[in-house]
């Protein structure tokens, strides 16, 4: 970046611009889409890279000895590297392609979980998790007998490192974070707590979910063990997903499922594994999804993470300070340090109402419990109304989703 | 403001939103059930003192929004002192103009309850929400058939 460009005093990226990028736009006019927390829309080089990878270069991978098979590989391949490359792994074959995040952290939970966790241990996760950087870890300690503890927030919506340090202890085998909070947009410190369980020998797995498609990620700068994201958050199709894990670690795990292409040797007596990352991907992977997935990285990385990180701070804080004039409307907390999404309820109207009532404003918003049900119950709230943005977010929509919700006020206090 | 959710939240809606009847427990009910809309995590209980095949009292409590409050509102009103074979005809023809079935006439004692849960049906216009005008009658017809133990869901 040059002089120029770094002096500029607003963020470089034209949402406006950018939308033309974006087919959804062209086919839905007016649409204020501030749901890409749940699943990002997608630019046209990466639905038409895909067709084009179809119509080109699709084989199966792995499998065959001809040309168009060693293309498609070729182009699988490339993407694991192209994720190595977006996280500073050290290494491609720490990149193993799962469905999405979800399975990312089964998976750990799964084959990691009772190899190295047993009965007395301790699994940390925080107040903050998506139900599934949750549920798999309670799942795996009522499996081996290991004790959940959850984190709390403390008062001002952020992690609570104190509360989290005393929390931890010899008996802590794994500490699974997130590194964005999917409802109030929290960043949490996770150097911080990886640097305090390690100190404790426990393992650390980080839900990158939000955190990749809006700011600069380096799993070896963080230090954790593991980090996990789904590509349709990232601008990139549904179906393909990422786990990145320490290579030790991985080479150290049990397979999870099993099937072709994870296998060196099988007889009917025995089976040997493949090495990492292919030992994790049994059966025909989401080739597409890989193709796809590299295009939106790519993508992302054309905008610069960090042009996208300062873009979605600066409509942040434009959004917390639009909606805090409105009256009745609560924001949830998160803390010091916030990015891109946006929890709120109004006083005496249920998400719901207001969902239905943004919806007929032609505002797309998520509203519920965001499959983050331990923290709606912290908060004390049946659900919320979250707006989350992306790259293609700009303040006019935050004034729509104003302007919106003004109206709803109004209705319902009639 | 839209002319359509003005249909969608009338007058009535919010009243009974804000305000419901019959919300409060009955401390020795003969049938109760549950309901729970795992989408939006509305929780709705229901409660019912039954005199013969005749609804003696029903009330509920719970949680949800303005759309459910006021159908388990709504549905308590016009279900006290109906007896059950009324209540399912009422609940029938309220379903199916919510969900947009076949709609068959009331006799014609029932046709004012009946037009008493008419503001409710401008739901049919928003799929994702018809669940919310359905749940406290799914959790109606689960308390008759003896409360399962587990609640019933809109899913």
């Amino acid at each position: 970046m040059n002089d120029l460009a770094a002096a500029k005093p607003r963020p470089a990226i034209d949402a406006c611009e950018l939308r033309r990028a974006f087919p959804i736009y062209r086919n839905n006019p007016g649409l204020v889409f501030l749901d890409s927390g749940a699943s990002a829309q997608k630019p046209a080089s990466v639905i038409d890279g895909v067709a084009e990878f179809y119509r080109r270069d699709y084989a199966n991978v792995h499998r065959g000895v001809y040309q168009l098979s060693q293309r498609s590989t070729d182009a699988f391949e490339a993407a694991r590297e192209a994720t190595r490359a977006f996280l500073n792994a050290g290494d491609a074959n720490e990149i193993v392609f799962t469905r999405g995040a979800t399975e990312s952290i089964n998976l750990v939970a799964q084959s990691w979980g009772p190899a190295f966790v047993a009965a007395g241990d301790e699994i940390i996760v925080s107040e903050l998790e998506h139900h599934s950087n949750f549920v798999p870890w309670q799942m795996l300690c009522e499996r081996v007998g290991a004790r959940l503890r959850v984190a709390p927030i403390g008062s001002d919506g952020g992690f609570d490192l104190a509360a989290f340090e005393a929390m931890l202890g010899p008996r802590t085998k794994m500490v699974a974070v997130t590194h964005v909070s999917n409802v109030s947009g929290a960043i949490l410190p996770v150097e911080r707590i990886t640097g305090l369980a390690h100190a404790q020998g426990a393992r650390v797995l980080v839900d990158g979910c939000q955190a990749v498609p809006r700011m600069p990620v380096d799993v070896r700068a963080i230090g954790c063990d593991f980090y996990a994201f789904s590509g349709h958050k990232a601008y990139g199709p549904s179906g393909i997903g990422v786990l990145w894990g320490r290579y030790d670690l991985l080479a150290a795990m049990p397979p999870w499922q099993t099937g072709g292409g994870m296998i060196t040797l099988v007889t009917p007596e025995h089976t040997e594994f493949q090495d990492p990352p292919h030992r994790f991907e049994a059966g025909t992977p989401d080739i597409s999804g890989a193709a796809g997935l590299k295009l939106a990285l790519d993508f992302i990385e054309g905008l610069g993470r960090q042009a996208i990180r300062d873009h979605e701070e600066d409509l942040t804080g434009y959004a917390i300070d639009r909606l805090s004039r409105i009256p009745d409307l609560s924001l949830v907390a998160a803390g010091q340090r916030r990015l891109s999404v946006l929890s709120f309820n109004l006083a005496g109207i249920h998400p719901h109402d207001v969902g239905t009532v943004l919806d007929q404003h032609g505002v797309a918003v998520r509203v519920g419990h965001h499959c983050a049900q331990p923290l709606m119950d912290r908060l004390g709230v049946a659900g919320t109304v979250r707006a989350s943005l992306g790259v293609y977010n700009d303040r006019d929509d935050i004034d729509a989703l104003a302007a919106a919700v003004e109206a709803c006020r109004e209705m319902f206090s009639r | 403001m839209s002319i359509d959710l003005r249909d969608l939240y009338q007058d009535i809606i919010l009243d009974h939103g804000r305000h419901p009847r019959n919300f409060r427990p009955i401390a020795h009910p003969t049938h109760t059930a549950k309901g729970h809309n795992p989408l939006c995590g509305d929780r709705v209980t229901i409660y019912l003192t039954l005199d013969g095949d005749r609804i003696a009292d029903v009330s509920f409590e719970g949680r949800g929004c303005a759309i459910s409050t006021a159908s388990s509102s709504l549905m308590t009103e016009v279900l006290k002192g109906r007896t059950l074979a009324e209540a399912q005809a009422l609940f029938a023809q309220f379903h199916a103009k919510v969900t947009g079935g076949e709609v068959h006439a009331l006799p014609e004692a029932l046709e004012e309850d009946g037009e008493r849960l008419e503001p409710l049906t401008g739901v049919k216009a928003y799929p994702a929400r018809v669940k919310c005008a359905t749940l406290p009658w799914h959790a109606f017809e689960a308390a008759l058939k003896g409360g399962a133990a587990e609640p019933v869901k809109t899913e």
